[in-house]
């Protein structure tokens, strides 16, 4: 029963997108101020079809959590042996209940926005949900038309195929249902300003809607691209955090759109320019989310992340990539004559130091997505390469410093014109540490040229980031400026731990006998002993190593190499000794013929400082979103409060009676 | 200014900075890219030794030969004729590196013909247990190699 449940919730909920699609679009046929009457049922629409695709959720859900092996997904995908954490994640850890997710989210996200938004034109939120029942439709399609996830299978199977198990890890329970969500914040990001170009409503008021929208979905991928990014470091074994897998970059390249457009949304809020520009940059946000998702979907790119998948899958995913963001630009090219320039600004302002950061993210993203792509286009003609670090390191960087050497700045302009002499002080402050820094990381050692510019960088960053502080009363700076100083602080947090990363690594890779010790920087590693050990669903042999630092008390490591039954697959389990300027990072590997263990042994100096600020960067968006929100309840209040007393006044001094 | 230049401003500057971004990525592209190479092919044109190149093929049965520091490893990688590669690697080998699998090394090709390899990829997926390799002859071991590592980089 479970499965119908889910499957004719499934089928509702698409039936409910086609009402909500074409009640929001008779919207758009009334003038402007009236409402079509056929249009009041797209918000309820939005809201039953949000509940229907959340039960779907839950069924499939609670299927996994019961490994009901007659659901075909379940039966390969699940295992009745694997810790119930596992059989609950492993529901979004396949094809099928991924995508589910995925619209799950996006259902959500589009009740919740036809809920409880009120402050947008109602001609503007039906276009916008209109918009955002066209996205939804299309990926209730490729649910049930080519990739249902509550198949049954004719004979229940007898057991279950078992989850991948370099996805059997908590990393995999919080990371793609962050990415995920981030995504589909993207998608009302994207509605919202399809909505407002359709309807004529690109101004600040929209801006203020949008912002949150953006916000959230920034902060999510930011944090789920901080988590796959250690998920990686640690579960893969390689060492590495950041491997440019096609992946990875699926998810960096809406981050990268998602950061721009968030800073030109700030701009048409506070000071109403840039307003082609952020609905040009909304559609491309959730144009690379599509993007991403494609990638990972379509089984085009093999990577680590993706799961098995056919080409016909690939193809539909690709047809609705080009429906969506081909029917989003043709729009873009008829409508954005219409959207009147916004007021100007001078070079040095902030509007202009914003611009010019934006120009510098978008540039990126081309230099990503065209090194993501670029295998694709040769193999067609038969040639095969692929793009990694030597690529994309040296060209993200030619216009990553400028943008870092800005954004130093930036913050500190005034809006719409500044005298670039008037900060003369903060400016030779920031150089000076970015010399001093450089000057002083080149005398320490013989470092690469980008690892050392990083060094630099980060310590001017950092201090950068505080300067807007300067001069004000601590307790009176607005809760949105203090997630500004903080995520711009962790920008500087996160780069210094990848210069150091880069600049001080050591590796130490022998072959040992138990009781030998190695030296790897300051820690001796000895190898104590190497046993067999099982766990719920795997076996592996387990190393014991003691490490201690400078001849201090010694800790112990226990690095595996673990061998799963099923499916059957082996993987390397890192182990991790973590100190406050830096992780040690061991892993075991075979047995040479003599006896001997392979043993790999990094110490990373401030690793760790590259999520930390990751972790900085998402918690200065949730202070933005406090603080406007705050911002936000307060004018309400305020309006609440001025109509109470308006309305005291009123009756306390009665309009006096006309004379007769 | 009028606002409607300052526009057209912002969009030409917009444009160069994407154009430019076009065309360093064109050009590293060119440079940077991992070509990736059968045996016989890296045989019969060799890539520049020291540039950074993909090997794919499988390893030679009986080829394995470990060094005494027990860390590093010489093997024969064969393609689809009898042309061979010997290949150098220090590091763990990946849990489905043996003889007779598919194998892709990322590397350079060294002036004395022997291929060092920084990196050996083997598939993590289970589709791609050697056991299907096994029933295979070399070409279609090649091939499956060529096949299985699209894009994979690290």
């Amino acid at each position: 029963m479970i499965a119908e449940i889910g499957l004719a919730a499934l089928w509702l909920a698409a039936a409910l997108a086609v009402l909500q699609l074409v009640s929001g679009a008779f919207a758009l046929r009334g003038a402007e101020g009236t409402i079509n009457p056929l249009a009041i049922y797209a918000r309820p629409a939005a809201v039953v079809q949000a509940l229907l695709a959340v039960l779907a959720f839950a069924m499939l859900l609670w299927a996994f959590t019961i490994t009901d092996l007659s659901v075909k997904l379940v039966a390969n995908n699940s295992h009745s042996m694997k810790p119930l954490i596992y059989k609950i994640t492993g529901t979004w850890g396949n094809h099928e209940g991924s995508m589910l997710l995925w619209v799950g989210v996006l259902a959500l996200s589009g009740g919740l926005l036809a809920a409880f938004e009120r402050r947008l034109p109602e001609r503007t939120m039906l276009a916008t949900l209109a918009v955002q029942g066209f996205v939804a439709l299309g990926f209730y399609a490729f649910l049930l038309l080519s990739s249902n996830p509550f198949e049954r299978l004719p004979v229940p199977a007898a057991q279950g195929v078992g989850l991948n198990p370099l996805l059997q890890d908590i990393g995999l329970a919080i990371h793609p249902p962050t990415l995920y969500a981030g995504y589909v914040g993207l998608s009302v990001a994207f509605s919202l300003a399809m909505g407002a170009l359709l309807t004529n409503q690109v101004n600040p008021a929209f801006a203020r809607v949008m912002r949150p929208w953006v916000l959230g979905a920034w902060v999510l991928l930011t944090f789920g691209i901080t988590a796959g990014s250690f998920w990686a470091y640690y579960e893969l074994g390689w060492g590495g955090w950041w491997f440019w897998d096609p992946v990875e970059n699926a998810s960096l390249m809406p981050w990268l759109a998602a950061t721009a457009l968030l800073h030109s949304v700030a701009v048409l809020a506070a000071r109403d320019a840039l307003r082609t520009w952020t609905i040009m940059l909304g559609v491309l946000a959730f144009s690379m989310s599509m993007l991403g998702t494609f990638l990972v979907r379509s089984g085009v790119l093999t990577s680590v992340h993706a799961f098995a998948v056919d080409p016909e899958r690939g193809a539909f995913i690709l047809g609705l990539l080009a429906l969506n963001i081909g029917g989003a630009f043709t729009i873009f090219a008829l409508r954005a004559g219409t959207v009147a320039e916004g007021k100007r600004f001078s070079v040095s302002s902030r509007e202009g130091a914003l611009v010019f950061n934006n120009v510098m993210l978008s540039a990126i993203l081309a230099i990503v997505l065209l090194g993501t792509l670029y295998p694709l286009v040769t193999e067609a003609f038969d040639v095969r390469v692929s793009v990694g670090p030597p690529y994309f390191n040296p060209a993200a960087a030619v216009f990553a410093i400028p943008m870092f050497l800005v954004m130093a700045v930036g913050p500190l302009l005034r809006w719409k014109e500044d005298k670039p002499a008037r900060l003369q002080f903060e400016v030779s402050l920031i150089a000076a540490v970015l010399i001093s820094g450089i000057a002083l990381a080149s005398v320490i050692g013989d470092i690469p040229f980008l690892p050392l510019l990083g060094l630099g960088l980060a310590g001017a960053l950092a201090v950068a980031a505080v300067l807007p502080l300067k001069g004000r009363a601590l307790t009176r700076v607005p809760v949105a400026t203090w997630g500004m100083v903080l995520a711009h602080f962790g920008i500087a947090v996160s780069l210094f731990g990848m210069a150091c990363e880069g600049a001080f690594t050591q590796e130490r890779l022998a072959a040992v006998a138990p009781g030998t010790t190695e030296q790897v920087g300051d820690f001796a590693v000895t190898l104590q002993s190497v046993a067999p050990v099982a766990g719920p669903n795997w076996t592996a042999i387990e190393a014991r190593m003691a490490v201690s630092r400078d001849g201090g008390k010694p800790v112990i490591l226990t690095p595996q190499a673990r061998t799963f039954w099923s499916p059957a697959q082996s993987t390397s389990e890192s182990a991790l000794l973590t100190r406050w300027d830096g992780q040690l990072y061991a892993v075991i590997g075979n047995q040479a013929e003599d006896g001997r263990w392979q043993i790999r042994v990094w110490w990373k100096p401030f690793v760790t400082f590259i999520w930390y600020g990751g972790m900085l960067i998402a918690l200065g968006g949730v202070l933005a979103i406090a603080g406007r929100v705050r911002v936000d309840l307060k004018r309400r209040q305020a309006a609440a409060m001025g109509d109470a007393r308006r309305a005291d006044l009123e009756a306390l001094n009665p309009a006096p009676v006309p004379a007769e | 200014m009028k606002a409607k230049h300052q526009r057209l401003i912002l969009v030409i500057a917009a444009l160069l900075a994407i154009i430019g971004a076009g065309l360093i990525a064109a050009w590293s592209l060119r440079n940077q890219a991992n070509y990736f190479y059968l045996p016989e092919q890296m045989v019969a044109t060799p890539p520049q030794a020291g540039q950074a190149v993909r090997l794919g093929g499988m390893v030679r049965p009986g080829s394995i030969k470990t060094e005494a520091d027990g860390v590093t490893v010489n093997f024969m990688v064969t393609g689809n004729t009898d042309d061979a590669i010997p290949v150098r690697y220090s590091g763990i080998l990946p849990d489905l590196f043996v003889e007779g699998s598919g194998v892709v090394a990322e590397g350079s090709l060294g002036t004395n013909g022997v291929f060092m390899a920084t990196n050996l990829l083997a598939k993590h997926d289970e589709n791609y247990v050697p056991k299907e390799l096994e029933g295979m002859d070399t070409q279609q071991a090649a091939k499956m190699a060529a096949d299985t590592t699209v894009g994979l980089t690290q």
